[in-house]
């Protein structure tokens, strides 16, 4: 076997009080498709922040094609041919797509921008992610989440790299385009290119990866060949334990109406009862973040709407008073309060009236921190200082800390991991069959559907679909229906 | 062990006050340790002390004052204004922090985007000057107070909204509310024949002064309102981040309404502080206090992103700066170290801030 590409060996680095990463090893080759996955904050982003330049390690040795490599900032990286595919979005909304495929390595002619170059290069990287239609002038702020992340792609692999570094690169994607980003990655590969691919979706690595690794607590704990792996194995290595049913269920029996809305066009009327879990699966952008959105007065709403026998309620605020609540897409822009305590992120909507104490707010949360095993120092920990995974299950308790009995749940498991995904499973599946409430899940991850949902919708181009059994779908059907008309003929 | 350092970064604010001390303690000795010099840091305190309350508010908000300085002048003018009227010394005194909340909502309503109901009080508030100014006596000005808000309530209904910059919105203070004040006080000071009670506030007393109780007063309240209230907890929500506020069912504009009505209202009730201790009404006072009470926040942990920020660590930053300026006179130092030494204890402060929030992430 040759000698790696890229080698890192035992790599260290300390945040504060946290143990980020100890003795981590990698062995990248050239050609290789390398799946790291670890459960959120076992130290796999600050690994590839400090592939990246972000983050220097504090002790350890990094070799790329033999010869030390220790960035010092990304543009280190970038020289050296490093490339970094961010997850949570780099881009700056208020300059154009061209700008930004060509920040930091802008064209020159002597000391003036040639604006004719980039233009033409910004083009290329357009062409290349099958996005030639897009205006290059046109500004980031403009643009949907999907195409933001298809930018971020087409600025990677516009430039020849030596090793293509990718985090979690699918979760903003539908996954027509997911199939089209492992044609272009198993592309640079084929080129020589080594690939380090970062992701929570089993299926994804399966497919794509040649080699995997498993980080927990800042170790590598196993490796192997994909060919070589069972599922199972690759499931128990990544949670730690055995995960048993990662959907469990338990008998919903489907009581009065919560939700009701007359969608536009001639439809059946989307109905939310208690005791029942309703998914609406479609691609990004097919409207169904703007429909839950609508119905929990985030944006204004179209449809005409009935929640909890009650019409004319615009606000959030109004939603909340009247038992709704949402966890939303965008976790870290607006789903929680980073900075805050998760006290504070918790018990927010369950305040009522004029007075609160910062005691009865601790009590509010630390039953909910428990219920939800979140992981974290104490309630009045910082929001930042948590894993996405238990972020997440603290977006999730707040509707429950707030009494919620309508839960609209817009792509609640995007970048979890596996242990993460399971409980919130658990707890979707216990607030139908507890007759806590009902669930609307929207979501763009078929088997999650399939596996906690009792009815499963489709939205495709603003129009949903029939209701129908979630047993009488299968992962093909609903795929084809998310594409509509045009791939099905 | 764990308990203190959960606790350091509130108490940081007083270890660097405390610190401070002892040094001038030790350089200045009995002079600046003296009864009668404490007293005197805290009277110095007050005014600037009860303005860093209102920049608190406003700052974990998730907004800025820049016109504290011009809205303390204004109010020091309509309270001497209010006396030579034949207003009682108590008209006079509530004036003044009635005039905040009045501005307060004003601006509030600029910052949230309430732009019909923001001109509604502009014009109400022109006409009060106008009418104080003519001496129109207390009607008239109350009707056109009245009138103007009943005006923003109804203008509040329509759904149309343009949220603009607070940075911006209290630039553009800074300037309007010290030309009102100049222009109601006719480029002079106004002389009221007596402050009466007024007075007292920032002279009498036994032991400390009335006005520095009134400010400590207002500190415990602020500090109650910020933690055990659940308007202070949508505060802190707002400023933290406004996307998230909405999503948790705040009423964010409403919360900023809240936020700026009683932070400038604090601001009244420093210019009463003023009134008293300059006896008479001003138009030029008060020039740099908006920096300095937007020093004393970030001293006392406020960060200027919004969502965070301490009553007492304001306190505390506020006394800080006047130790430092008492401390280098007690010494003999020129102005100039003063103002030197207190721009390098405000950047160390925030620095030293980062660098602790930096190594618990």
């Amino acid at each position: 076997m040759p000698a790696p590409l890229l080698e890192a060996s035992r790599i260290s680095k300390r945040f504060g009080a946290t143990q980020a990463l100890s003795g981590v090893d990698l062995a990248l080759h050239a050609g290789e498709i390398h799946a790291r996955r670890g459960e959120n904050g076992a130290g796999t982003s600050t690994l590839l922040k400090i592939l990246g330049g972000v983050e220097q390690a504090d002790a350890g040795r990094l070799q790329l094609a033999g010869s030390d490599y220790a960035p010092a900032a990304p543009r280190e990286a970038l020289r050296s041919g490093v490339v970094l595919v961010h997850q949570e979005l780099a881009l700056c909304a208020e300059l154009s797509v061209e700008q930004n495929l060509c920040l930091g390595r802008e064209p020159r002619r002597g000391l003036r921008l040639d604006l004719g170059a980039q233009r033409e290069r910004a083009r290329t990287a357009l062409a290349l992610v099958g996005m030639s239609d897009l205006d290059p002038a046109r500004s980031i702020g403009t643009l949907s989440i999907a195409q933001r992340q298809w930018l971020e792609i087409a600025r990677a692999l516009v430039h020849p790299s030596r090793v293509l570094v990718l985090d979690e690169p699918t979760s903003s994607l539908a996954r027509e385009d997911v199939t089209r980003l492992f044609r272009l990655v198993r592309a640079a590969s084929q080129q020589g290119t080594a690939v380090l691919y970062v992701s929570h979706a089993l299926e994804e690595v399966r497919e794509l990866c040649t080699h995997w690794t498993v980080l927990r607590d800042g170790e590598s704990v196993a490796s192997g060949e994909v060919r070589d792996t069972p599922t199972s194995r690759l499931i128990a290595h990544m949670a730690g334990r055995e995960l048993g049913e990662l959907y469990p269920r338990r008998p919903h029996t489907p009581a009065e109406e919560l939700l009701r809305v007359s969608v536009a066009p001639p439809a059946d009327p989307l109905i939310v009862r208690r005791g029942e879990v309703l998914g609406i699966y479609g691609l990004i952008g097919a409207g169904r973040s703007e429909l839950l959105r609508g119905i929990f007065g985030l944006d204004p709403q179209t449809a005409e709407l009935e929640v909890l026998h009650a019409r004319g309620a615009r606000t959030p605020a109004e939603r909340w008073a009247m038992g709704v609540g949402m966890v939303v897409e965008d976790r870290a822009r607006e789903g929680l309060f980073l900075e805050r305590s998760l006290a504070d992120n918790l018990s927010l909507p369950a305040l009522r009236g004029l007075f609160s104490s910062p005691a009865a707010r601790r009590a509010t949360s630390e039953p909910w921190r428990e219920r939800l095993a979140i992981k974290s120092a104490s309630v009045e920990a910082p929001m930042r200082t948590l894993s996405g995974g238990n972020q997440q299950k603290v977006a999730l308790a707040r509707l429950l800390a707030a009494k919620s009995q309508l839960f609209l749940l817009d792509e609640p498991t995007r970048g979890v991991d596996v242990r993460a995904k399971s409980e919130i499973y658990r707890w979707i599946d216990t607030i139908a069959s507890e007759q806590r409430g009902g669930v609307l899940l929207v979501s763009s991850y078929a088997p999650e559907l399939l596996g906690v949902c009792d009815t499963i919708r489709v939205m495709q181009a603003g129009v949903l679909g029939p209701a129908r059994p979630a047993s009488e779908w299968t992962q093909e059907q609903l795929v084809e229906a998310a594409f509509g008309a045009e791939r099905a003929a | 062990m764990k308990g203190l350092r959960a606790l350091l970064p509130l108490l940081a604010p007083f270890l660097g006050l405390l610190a401070v001390w002892c040094f001038f303690a030790l350089a200045a000795g009995g002079d600046f340790t003296s009864f009668s010099n404490l007293r005197l840091m805290l009277l110095q305190t007050a005014v600037v002390g009860t303005a860093a309350i209102g920049a608190t508010l406003i700052i974990a908000g998730g907004g800025i004052d820049l016109s504290v300085g011009s809205s303390v002048a204004l109010g020091t003018v309509i309270g001497a204004l209010v006396l030579t009227q034949g207003g009682s010394p108590a008209a006079a005194a509530l004036a003044m922090p009635l005039m905040g909340l009045y501005l307060g909502a004003w601006i509030g309503c600029l910052v949230s985007g309430r732009v019909l109901s923001a001109l509604a009080l502009a014009v109400a508030l022109l006409t009060a000057c106008w009418g104080l100014r003519t001496q129109a006596g207390a009607l008239p000005i109350a009707i056109a107070l009245f009138g103007g808000a009943a005006a923003a309530v109804f203008a509040a209904r329509f759904p149309w909204r343009l949220p603009l910059s607070p940075f911006i919105v209290t630039l553009g203070t800074w300037g309007a509310l010290r030309g009102l004040a100049k222009g109601l006080g006719d480029n002079q000071p106004v002389y009221p024949a007596s402050t009466g009670w007024i007075a007292e506030l920032m002279q009498g007393g036994s032991w400390l002064a009335p006005g520095v109780w009134l400010w400590l007063g207002l500190a415990v309240l602020a500090a109650l309102y910020l933690s055990h209230t659940v308007p202070g907890r949508h505060l802190f929500a707002v400023g933290s981040n406004e996307r998230t506020a909405r999503l948790c069912g705040v009423d964010v504009e409403r919360t900023q309404l809240l936020t700026y009505s009683l932070g400038i209202a604090c601001a009244g009730v420093a210019a009463l502080l003023q009134l008293s201790y300059l006896s008479m009404g001003d138009p030029t006072t008060a020039q740099g206090l908006e920096l300095r009470a937007i020093a004393a926040a970030v001293i006392g942990g406020a960060s200027l992103a919004g969502g965070s920020g301490s009553i007492p660590g304001t306190i505390a930053g506020a006394l800080l700066m006047t130790v430092v300026d008492n401390g280098c006179t007690k010494l003999g130092m020129d102005n100039w170290v003063q103002e030197v030494v207190t721009g390098a204890i405000i950047v160390t402060a925030v620095a030293l801030d980062r660098w602790r929030g930096r190594r618990t992430t």
